[in-house]
């Protein structure tokens, strides 16, 4: 079985975010760019359904700008065996809609025929949520999203879901669209050798034109700002003053 | 314009406090009916249709809807849309799950965890973990979102709105549900609690964590925790406040053990009070709280416990 990982190049988790003083958007321009964390866990298990003899091949596909290379071979560094780059934008400022990326993504389904996707459950930039459940809405398939387990048998996957109120286990048939959760596993380093051998692995270029998918936006960003700041309140010497703090003065106890 | 809340519903019961909190966010945007799906969610159903500010409540009681099961919950949605120029959802597990499916299936964006609702097409959420706030305009035929509920107020009761019983179409073979997990609590309920109490690593076992667990249930609180002593197997899955866990705005949170990495201020920075129990006296959590004690929590913890 093929499986199909999508990964998104994004700020680095460790990156303080700044808002750009006109509103025009976060500032992107020489900060440090990596992996989305979600994505390198999805990487992660579909080198591990390989091991297992589950899955044959694993293709990643990144959409985005030119740089998003660097994020593709990082997941062959890892362990992926091809790597497909969706040229969709110039500017590392414009971010393509999860809808569109959807659609790019059920185009590359079309052409692979991947008997799973693994998808990170959210991107840490925009914080959606919303790319694999699309994904499965355009090709007709079945998800489990929020996955801290999965095991796949014959053409199903049992997949243990992280929902509001603890865990919840649903079988879906394969084909199917999986997002990952952070417990789902740990990802592995690239080590040295195989970041040399990525360099040869087969990275093919296409642009969003060539599928045909128009990636407008549907949404305008009238502007970005800057959240509401809080400030480093007094620090207490005991719990004594703490316990009075809060009854006499914040009114909370 | 009419507005189509898609209701939580765990067990047969509502989530009340989720669906009364997205009703204040999208008062203004017109006639709110709200979807309750799911066999033997007819109590769930009377119940909406008791939450002021409901005009109608649409009911499909089908087995397929049940466990919240995103292929057969989307159609359904889906089938209903034609009526509405709005459809939402509180932001929680369960209508992420679905509500992006029903997008893409009517060609339109979706907006998650919206912290506003500034216009009938213009929307506030939060990105980047929090650090920063978009101002959104959509120009999709129908806007589909969640809402993030902590920055709301529950809309009250008395209200006294129509039922209709509503099919739709389901997705047959897709996805089967095998068995949900949930734990019962006493506690108030994470997202809805007066007081949070959280642990993070550095409580440092799951057996120390009753530290936490008896400062909370002293003083009437629920319990969260960090990601790492989620990971560390210290506290369950559906304790974690952060980016990417609950997201809680109570009048007062404490921190406990925990650094504060902006993945968890995401969760908890909008508390109108904010505790920090740390001894690390450098930790980047005192940067954010109110009221910071630098202490071994060992010892603070269980005084803490004992004198309030
Ligand atoms: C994609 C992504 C998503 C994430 N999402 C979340 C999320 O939703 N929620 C979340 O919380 N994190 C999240 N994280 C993880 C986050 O980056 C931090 O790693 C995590 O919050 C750290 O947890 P912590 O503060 O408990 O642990 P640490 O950072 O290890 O801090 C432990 C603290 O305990 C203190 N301590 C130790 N012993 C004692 C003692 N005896 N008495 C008092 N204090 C003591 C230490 O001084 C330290 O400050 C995410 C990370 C990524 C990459």
């Amino acid at each position: 079985m093929k499986v199909l990982v999508p990964v998104k190049r994004v700020i680095d988790y460790n990156v303080k975010v700044r808002v750009k003083a006109d509103g025009s958007g976060v500032d992107l321009a020489n900060v440090k760019m990596s992996m989305n964390p979600f994505d390198e866990i999805a990487v992660e298990e579909a080198i591990r359904l390989k091991e297992k003899g589950v899955a044959s091949e694993i293709v990643v596909v990144s959409i985005g700008v030119k740089q998003a290379q660097e994020t593709l071979r990082t997941a062959l560094a890892m362990g992926a065996d091809r790597a497909i780059l969706i040229e969709a934008a110039s500017d590392v400022h414009t971010d393509i809609e999860p809808l569109a990326v959807a659609k790019l993504l059920a185009a590359v389904v079309g052409a692979e025929a991947p008997g799973l996707v693994l998808a990170g459950k959210q991107a840490i930039d925009n914080d959606m949520n919303a790319t694999g459940q699309m994904l499965s809405a355009l090709l007709g398939w079945s998800q489990a999203t929020f996955a801290s387990e999965l095991s796949v048998a014959g053409d199903s996957a049992t997949v243990t879901r992280e929902v509001d109120g603890g865990l919840q286990t649903i079988t879906v048939k394969l084909p199917a669209v999986v997002t990952v959760d952070l417990r789902l596993n740990e990802p592995r380093y690239a080590s040295l050798p195989n970041i040399m051998k990525a360099k040869k692995k087969p990275l093919e270029e296409k642009t969003a034109a060539d599928y045909g998918v128009d990636v407008t936006p549907r949404l305008t960003v009238v502007k970005t700002s800057e959240p509401a700041g809080r400030k480093a309140g007094v620090k207490v010497a005991s719990v004594d003053e703490l316990i009075a703090k809060l009854k006499d003065e914040a009114g909370v106890l | 314009m009419a507005v189509l809340l898609l209701a939580d519903v765990n067990g047969g019961q509502l989530a009340t406090d989720s669906v009364a909190k997205t009703l204040t966010a999208v008062a203004g945007l017109g006639e709110i009916h709200v979807l309750v799906a799911g066999q033997g969610g007819d109590a769930a159903a009377a119940e909406a249709a008791g939450l002021a500010g409901v005009s109608k409540v649409l009911f499909a009681d089908g087995h397929d809807y049940c466990h919240g099961m995103a292929e057969a919950t989307a159609a359904l949605v889906v089938g209903l849309a034609s009526s509405y120029t709005h459809i939402c959802a509180p932001a929680t597990a369960a209508a992420k799950n679905v509500l992006p499916r029903v997008a893409a299936l009517l060609d339109v964006m979706v907006l998650s965890d919206v912290t506003a609702v500034i216009d009938s097409e213009t929307f506030e959420r939060p990105i980047y973990a929090g650090n920063a706030i978009q101002t959104v305009k959509s120009g999709d035929k129908v806007k589909v979102f969640t809402v993030r509920t902590a920055a709301f107020a529950a809309a009250g009761t008395g209200g006294a709105a129509a039922l209709e019983k509503v099919t739709g179409a389901t997705a047959e073979g897709l996805s089967s549900w095998v068995e949900d997990k949930v734990a019962a609590s006493d506690r108030p309920e994470l997202t809805s609690a007066k007081i949070v109490v959280s642990g993070g690593r550095g409580v440092g076992s799951e057996a120390d964590f009753a530290l936490i667990e008896a400062l909370a249930d002293k003083l009437g609180a629920a319990v969260g925790a960090s990601r790492a002593a989620v990971d560390s197997g210290f506290a369950p899955n559906d304790w974690q406040v952060g980016q990417t866990g609950k997201v809680v705005a109570p009048a007062l949170y404490v921190a406990i053990g925990i650094s504060g990495a902006i993945q968890h201020l995401a969760g908890m920075k909008d508390s109108k009070v904010i505790v920090a129990i740390n001894k690390d006296e450098e930790a980047p959590i005192f940067q954010i709280a109110d009221y910071g004690l630098v202490a071994d929590l060992f010892q603070a913890v269980p005084e803490m416990t004992q004198k309030v």
